[in-house]
């Protein structure tokens, strides 16, 4: 027993190539965030506030798929979800079409705590957000660089790239820069218990590279994307048409209760049934165990317990 | 492979006090629609096709809440959801905040068929819609007077009730006031009307099928999703049955109703009536709702916890009823 913190900044076909300069950033990311995460469950935080404050943060970060750095519609856009569980009551908050919100995660947190709904979306997710007072901006302020040509990118492939996808193979004249136009980056999330066997999960996207607007994907869905009860928290990354399908989330903690699988066997046993390359969780249970499972290349993530265990890592390690 | 099987309803939690021609008008519209899937199941429709054939009916009468007969947000205007989801393979489609689409559940099909997500909304979803050319109409066809004046009840309800309706963190369970039964997401049961319509159905290769569709909590909040158009709360459908939930769209979304059927069943071994009880009885806290479902077997069963669901259902072996209570 004891507190335990997972969050990922994405799973998907990362290259394990992945050039330095776009590996090194998202790796201080993680570890920056693990930071906030351990700092606030030191300081008897209740989960639910260190997912929220973890999640911002890795919103804030440029290059994950949330908040600043989202990836684009098809119309050039941002629009972003995000969702938030309590695991003790299953109280939960979710927002989706949002352009000038800066922190989806907090809007999700305040329908959950200051509105009799649990789903706000679009127009009227960004009208409460002006009446609760939440920071907002530009749309332009969540664009990147980087997310123009992976929309330039997709569109000319003419498909629309899960997180990682790999780039279609064209020629390369002079071999320079080809990592460019990849979707390298990921919806991120974070799950947490504390030495009570409170539980909660945040999740935050952009959703997919050149999806068509209004598209909604698994991450607000409660059960799909995300998802916390009195046994575990769990927040799922990839393929959103897939992980909706497959109930992720909720069927974690369904085969626990239902199956009597530990927390990493049943992460594990849910992963698997889905077509690989398409999607990875984090996972924490109200023991204190953590299970980070993908069935993707690779998974951007980070995890830590009470006991002074922590990790960062992309691709499979070496004790998995 | 087996039997098929049909259940349709009009939405969970019934104003005990609803006068007799309301009933009878319910039980009618029920009994159409049952026969119209009879029909097409007679006919070797498949399940898919069936329920999205049924709920059509459903949202195009304004009886019920869904399509025309809609309730109303708090600006006085329709925003309609909806979702299918076909059991082999777990294909899915969902609608949300439909202001001019004729019949969601179709739109929502046609997100499973022809695109490359599960789930648009807003003006997404309608720019989906005009690409594909289903028939659109302006959002007063929706409106009907009985909404326009439950409307104004939730309204002045809402200025009195608006506390009740939101719990707190860590009272969950504390029971310190008692749900009173003629309530629902603290409006009384003769304004909350929630009558959001489904349609679950297992043709004779065992094939299940689900749909659900609504125009919502009345009075929500503009934007507001419920859990119709949500896979695993509202509907879902997988090889062994489907599911269609109504009553409170949050007590369904956190309790992730329909999926948790399926899930007892998969890895509980309970069959359907055992699954369909195991999850109204434990899994709705303090949450109204109520459910329909049909398993790969041909079975058919609903299930709910509120005063009455407008609801009906049929065997391939000649039963058939309709009711209320």
């Amino acid at each position: 027993m004891g507190w335990a913190i997972a969050l990922h900044g994405g799973a998907g076909d990362i290259p394990l190539s992945l050039p330095p300069e776009r590996r090194l950033p998202r790796e201080a990311g993680l570890r920056h965030c693990l930071d906030v995460g351990i700092t606030a469950l030191k300081a008897h935080k209740h989960p639910l506030d260190v997912v929220e404050l973890v999640a911002r943060e890795l919103e804030n970060h440029p290059h994950f798929n949330a908040g600043k750095g989202s990836v684009l519609t098809t119309a050039g856009t941002v629009e972003m979800e995000a969702c938030i569980m309590d695991g003790k009551t299953k109280k939960c908050g979710a927002v989706s079409g949002l352009s000038t919100v800066v922190n989806a995660i907090s809007l999700a947190r305040l329908v959950m705590e200051k509105t009799p709904h649990i789903y706000l979306g679009f127009d009227g997710a960004e009208a409460f957000a002006r009446e609760q007072g939440l920071e907002t901006v530009d749309p332009s302020y969540f664009i990147t660089p980087e997310n123009i040509e992976r929309l330039k990118q997709a569109q000319e492939a003419d498909r629309v790239q899960i997180d990682y996808t790999q780039p279609v193979q064209k020629e390369v004249k002079n071999g320079a820069a080809v990592a460019n136009g990849d979707s390298q980056i990921g919806t991120v999330g974070c799950v947490a218990v504390d030495v009570e066997g409170n539980l909660a999960s945040a999740t935050s996207t952009g959703g997919l590279v050149n999806k068509m607007v209004g598209r909604i994907g698994d991450t607000p869905i409660i059960g799909a994307g995300t998802y916390a009860n009195h046994l575990c928290a769990v927040s799922a990354t990839g393929r959103g048409e897939a992980i909706i399908r497959g109930t992720i989330a909720r069927d974690v903690a369904a085969v626990i209760e239902f199956k009597g699988l530990s927390l990493v066997e049943a992460a594990a046993y849910v992963v698997d049934q889905v077509p690989p390359g398409n999607a990875g969780l984090v996972a924490v249970s109200s023991t204190g165990e953590v299970a980070m499972p993908f069935n993707t290349t690779g998974m951007f993530r980070a995890c830590a317990t009470e006991d002074g265990y922590s990790e960062i890592a992309i691709w499979d390690s070496p004790s998995k | 492979m087996g039997p098929w099987a049909i259940a349709v309803h009009g939405g969970a939690g019934v104003d005990p006090n609803l006068p007799k021609e309301r009933q009878e008008e319910a039980k009618r519209l029920l009994t159409r629609c049952l026969d119209i899937g009879i029909v097409a199941l007679r006919s070797n429709v498949t399940a898919i096709d069936v329920v999205e054939l049924v709920v059509k009916e459903l949202e195009t009468d304004p009886l019920f809440n869904s399509g025309r007969g809609s309730a109303l947000t708090e600006n006085g205007t329709v925003e309609m959801e909806a979702s299918i989801m076909d059991g082999p393979k777990r294909r899915c489609g969902a609608v949300s905040g439909l202001t001019t689409v004729k019949n969601p559940v179709s739109l929502a099909r046609l997100v499973m068929d022809k695109s490359p997500h599960s789930f648009l909304a807003f003006s997404g979803a309608e720019e989906f819609a005009r690409k594909q050319g289903v028939e659109l109409v302006d959002n007063e066809y929706f409106i009907t007077e009985d909404n326009v004046g439950m409307l104004k009840l939730a309204k002045e309800a809402n200025s009195i009730l608006f506390d009740y309706r939101i719990p707190t963190i860590g009272t969950c369970g504390a029971g310190a006031t008692m749900d009173s039964p003629l309530q629902m997401n603290g409006l009384p049961i003769s304004v909350y009307a929630p009558e959001t319509v489904g349609c679950v159905v297992v043709d004779k290769e065992g094939r299940c099928a689900a749909a659900t569709s609504t125009g919502g909590l009345m009075n929500k909040m503009t934007g507001r999703i419920g859990d119709s158009p949500l896979i695993g709360a509202g509907t879902y459908a997988c090889d062994l049955c489907g599911v269609s939930c109504t009553g409170e769209g949050e007590a369904i979304i956190r309790s992730t109703l329909a999926r948790d059927v399926a899930a007892v069943m998969e890895y509980n071994g309970l069959n359907l009536h055992e699954a369909v009880d195991f999850v109204i009885k434990n899994r709705l806290d303090e949450g109204k709702a109520g459910l329909i479902a049909v398993s790969k077997n041909g079975e058919v069963a609903c299930g709910f916890n509120t005063t009455g669901m407008f609801r009906g259902c049929a065997t391939e072996d000649g039963f058939m009823e309709v009711g209320i209570w």
